[in-house]
């Protein structure tokens, strides 16, 4: 039955030297089944085939990691017998071909990798990308793929009952054909209460629980891991359909199952469905696992074996429980009215044998398929770059004009349009939500707080992928750490276009070392991540994004936040005016959006800089001796203030600077490790900036209603903050507003 | 006293009312499973937001089914206290101890926001300890949340004072700026807003405390619930 043609080998996206692989580790030729188990075992999106041995670079332990990279999640130990797991996983491409279920299954998705450790999700943010919006040929596509994202992670989201307490989302014309949707949840749970995806004990049962399984999503694995095309919209078939209400009741039944005692290991039916549970938790336990495909729940009949194997169903689990507790397991899903069916048992050799209508179908060691995937070292040379050094002259003719050009951008407009379509503030633990610095989430029952934050930015990538990833680590820390957290862990989602591309691939590898050094610079391991690969369509394809999330702890109470609380405060430039040249301006907000060019390099970073300046800022801010804190990032110090100065007090400043830096630069460049704060007590300020050797400068005091800007004898604006305010916060609005906007579901 | 709050399958702020009837009112609070014919002997009920059984197919429509509702409904025909929050809301117009319905949201899209809120009765176990006129700033989450009746009910609800919140800044397009109604025994209130957020300094908002806690004193004081004459 010599079914497998090459033509068969290459619509499963396997390389001929790959089959071959698959004949020696067979000895034989594969099924048709087998050969679809093998396609999307291997896959890039399963496998990491191309980024594998550059991740082996990253950071992964330090004293807080109880588990790093390799299982569902990674989990971190914050005190009192409490820890968290928590990851980030991109759906892109399932979002570009159908952006409401793409978006919302990502959710889904992310949330089981959380509760199946036994943790209880409670909190999720998103990192969002997408092409312009002013743009007028694709600005209307790319606003109607922001809606349906939006809606569909809300929809997901607000339903299975986690609030969604950050993000960010920017626009850049090279993700017109490729939108990013990267989502993190973050889950809590006692020590004792962790649960592995391990299929231990030979003779016990393996049990199906959740949805049952239908023709969806068959093959997702695979389409995303290749180039899109013009014929990619017609894959929508390969997008699963979501369903909330049955991943809550998934999540109830799951967690009160774990309490029986009787379950001994768990994973949740992701990628590559039924195929990746059985095979990765009888490879991560050295075991074989045998399961009856007749006895899986089925929403339709006929189904193939080739077809159930590869079925990404959402919504489903695999659990091995312990023999002759069955009764317990299944009782609770019962209760919860959910499908929980034993469909095999685990054995002891290390084989995955799927039987069907009485004969065995596929008989595959586990190991070849979690383990023995291709590894590729793949050829890269100097990283993809299409910017000039050097850019035009910059003489700005109105700084006020460009001030509210740049409030008014998509990349830097208030987010509030999006972020109040979520329910962040269900399950009553979020201190700070989107909006704030950085998330805060307490923890009932401890005095602790877990804080959060998600950071990228290609711009300063598509420059140097490795000083700017080092610098979106640095910003993230420094997120939490103007909040007063001390950052502990991070997972990364690396998004890149085609790694077979020598170009790419050298931003791949730059961008992974880059964070590998910051990340151990910072203390910060890796726990777990995902990579997203091929963001292309045809053939163009995005800056490299790579996108990092950090989570902290803090002690429970009241969040200062970034806004001015009070007139006659004084404000303080923690960290100074910082660094800046012509070449480092031109990968500036300003840069982008005012002289519509990016060129020459990113910020620079001092890391040993940087760490200090953090840890002043954690220390006033434990120690409430500022009022409100925020740091300078895109769109430089005078975006920063204006955001100061849209609190719900209106206190705005006058500021009197004292630079030698051009107007433009002084206001809008981005050098790094510096923090805008505000208080009653300046001199403890910067007393505690000398103590550790950063540069702090007094440069004015906060005001009703207006603000002011000022450099040694020239006024540069002076300004009512609400003629700033209405901009900023009106203007994704406008951005939005299109005859053809559809609301899904 | 004892607080009951219901456990529908997509219950999602179930616990958080139990959170604060345990630790920010320090009342006893307990969970009462919706297959369950019997409320046990608790003093007030409350339905918590969510989405009860996924709510596909109208809010609420599924859930007024359950065993749990009709217990409810007795205990409400008895006088017993019942605040519906959100879905909780939601459930008590599909089921019939509130009028009128709540249908999508006039902007088509789920708001999840603080809002300016007045009381518009303090005549009612759940406001008598605030004063008509009275201003709050509760959050809302919703994407079904606008109240809509025909003109009648309308007229009836403010002729004889049921309308318990006002919406300032209405978020969802409520007829009459509708937030929270009380039935004619006025012992049953359906709220949009959700007091339960907003009873712990830590969220930076308390002004829902004044709600729980007029449902608190108003059991204390009416230690055996009077039968109201209205109801079934």
């Amino acid at each position: 039955m010599s079914t497998i043609t090459p033509d068969v080998i290459a619509a499963h996206q396997l390389t001929q030297t790959e089959y071959e692989k698959i004949l020696s580790l067979l000895g034989r030729e594969p099924s048709f089944t087998e050969l679809g188990i093998f396609s999307v075992m291997w896959s890039e999106h399963c496998s990491y085939k191309s980024s594998r041995v550059h991740l082996k670079k990253l950071p992964t332990r330090s004293k807080h990691v109880l588990q790093g990279p390799g299982e569902n999640a990674g989990i971190i130990d914050i005190g009192d017998g409490m820890a968290i797991a928590f990851k980030i996983e991109s759906h892109n491409h399932p979002s570009f071909i159908e952006p409401f279920q793409g978006a919302a299954t990502g959710v889904g998705g992310i949330l089981r990798d959380i509760f199946t450790m036994g943790a209880r999700p409670i909190a999720v943010m998103d990192a969002l990308r997408f092409g312009q919006l002013d743009d007028p040929e694709t600005g209307a596509r790319n606003a109607r793929l922001l809606e349906g994202v939006v809606s569909g992670i809300a929809h997901y989201g607000n339903c299975f009952g986690v609030p969604t307490v950050g993000g960010e989302c920017s626009f850049d014309e090279s993700y017109d054909g490729n939108p990013l949707v990267n989502v993190f949840a973050l889950g809590v749970f006692r020590h004792d209460e962790v649960f592995y995806g391990k299929a231990t004990g030979i003779g016990n049962p393996v049990i199906y629980v959740g949805a049952k399984t239908g023709r969806d999503g068959i093959h997702g694995a695979s389409m995303a891991s290749a180039e899109f095309t013009e014929e990619s919209k017609q894959k929508r078939p390969n997008v699963q359909v979501g369903d909330p209400f049955m991943e809550k009741l998934l999540l109830e039944a799951c967690l009160e199952a774990m309490k029986t005692g009787a379950i001994v290991g768990i994973q949740d039916m992701g990628a590559a469905g039924l195929t990746s549970s059985s095979c990765e938790m009888g490879s991560r336990a050295g075991t074989g696992v045998e399961m009856d495909l007749d006895l899986v729940p089925q929403r339709e009949s006929g189904m193939s074996a080739y077809e159930i194997m590869l079925s990404e169903s959402q919504e489903r689990m695999l659990l091995v429980a312990t023999k002759g507790r069955e009764r317990e397991v299944l009782d609770v899903f019962e209760k919860w009215g959910l499908d929980a069916v034993v469909v095999g048992i685990v054995r002891d050799d290390g084989m995955l044998r799927i039987r069907q209508h009485g004969e065995v179908v596929a008989e595959i060691p586990n190991r070849a398929l979690a383990d023995e995937a291709p590894l590729y070292h793949r050829p890269y040379t100097k990283p993809l770059r299409t910017a000039p050094l050097d850019g035009p002259e910059v003489a700005s003719k109105n700084l006020l004009g460009d001030l509210k050009t740049l409030l008014a951008s998509g990349d830097l407009c208030s987010k509030r349009w999006i972020w109040e379509q979520y329910d962040h503030q269900v399950r009553t633990n979020t201190v700070a939500g989107p909006g704030a610095e950085a998330a805060i989430v307490r923890i009932k029952g401890t005095k602790t707080s877990v804080a959060m934050a998600l950071d990228g930015n290609g711009r300063y990538c598509a420059l140097d992928p490795r000083e700017g990833t080092k610098l979106i680590v640095a910003e993230c820390c420094r997120n939490l750490s103007t909040v007063g957290a001390l950052p502990l862990a991070a997972t990364n989602n690396l998004n890149f276009g085609n790694p077979e591309r020598p170009e790419i691939m050298a931003q791949i590898v730059e961008s992974i070392e880059g964070m590998a050094e910051a990340c151990a610079f910072f203390e910060t391991p890796i726990t777990g991540g995902n990579v997203s690969l091929y963001n292309e369509t045809l053939g163009m394809p995005i800056v490299p994004t790579p996108v990092i999330g950090i989570v902290g702890t803090l002690e429970t109470g009241i969040p200062v936040g970034i806004p001015f609380q009070q007139e006659g405060r004084s404000v303080i430039l923690l960290g100074g005016y910082g660094k800046a040249d012509k070449r480092q301006f031109g990968s500036s907000q300003y840069a982008k959006t005012i002289c519509n060019s990016v060129w020459g390099t990113p910020p620079k970073l001092d890391m040993d800089y940087e760490k200090r300046v953090q840890a002043a800022i954690r220390a006033l801010v434990r120690a409430r001796l500022v009022e409100s804190a925020h740091d300078i990032s895109d769109g430089g110090l005078a975006v920063a203030l204006a955001e100061c100065c849209f609190g719900p007090n209106g206190i705005g400043a006058e500021i009197a600077l004292d630079s030698s830096f051009s107007p433009e630069i002084l206001l809008f460049h981005e050098g790094p490790s510096r923090i805008l704060v505000s208080t009653s007590q300046p001199e403890a300020v910067l007393a505690e900036a000398r103590k550790n050797s950063v540069e702090a400068v007094e440069i004015g005091v906060t005001l009703k209603a207006r603000v002011v800007v000022r450099n040694r004898t020239e006024t540069y604006f002076d300004s009512m903050i609400e003629d700033l305010k209405v901009v900023w916060s009106e203007s994704l609005n406008h951005l939005l507003r299109s005859p053809v906007l559809v609301a899904d579901a | 006293m004892k607080i009951g709050v219901v456990v529908f399958p997509g219950s999602n702020c179930d616990h958080d009312a139990w959170y604060a009837a345990n630790n920010n009112l320090e009342q006893q609070a307990e969970f009462i499973w919706h297959g369950s014919s019997d409320l046990g002997n608790v003093d007030a009920i409350i339905l918590p937001g969510g989405f009860s059984y996924g709510d596909y197919l109208r809010c609420g429509a599924i859930a007024k089914f359950s065993p749990v509702m009709a217990a409810v409904k007795r205990f409400a025909a008895e006088g017993g206290p019942v605040l519906g929050i959100c879905n909780g809301f939601q459930v008590l117009v599909e089921a019939g101890l509130l009028p009128g319905a709540l249908v999508r949201n006039e902007g088509l899209r789920f708001v999840c926001r603080d809002v300016d809120l007045e009381i518009g009765t303090a005549n009612s176990p759940f406001t008598h300890q605030a004063r008509a006129g009275q201003r709050l700033r509760l959050p809302v989450a919703h994407g079904e949340g606008c109240y809509v009746a025909d003109e009648a009910v309308l007229d009836q609800l403010e002729r004889e004072d049921r309308i318990a919140l006002r919406y300032i800044d209405n978020p969802n397009g409520s007829q009459r700026n509708i937030a929270g109604i009380l039935n004619e025994g006025r012992n049953v209130m359906g709220m949009m807003p959700h007091p339960e957020r907003a009873a712990d300094r830590l969220m930076g908002n308390t002004d829902g405390l004044v709600i729980l806690k007029s449902l608190v004193s108003s059991v204390a004081a009416y230690a055996a619930p009077q039968l109201s004459t209205a109801n079934i």
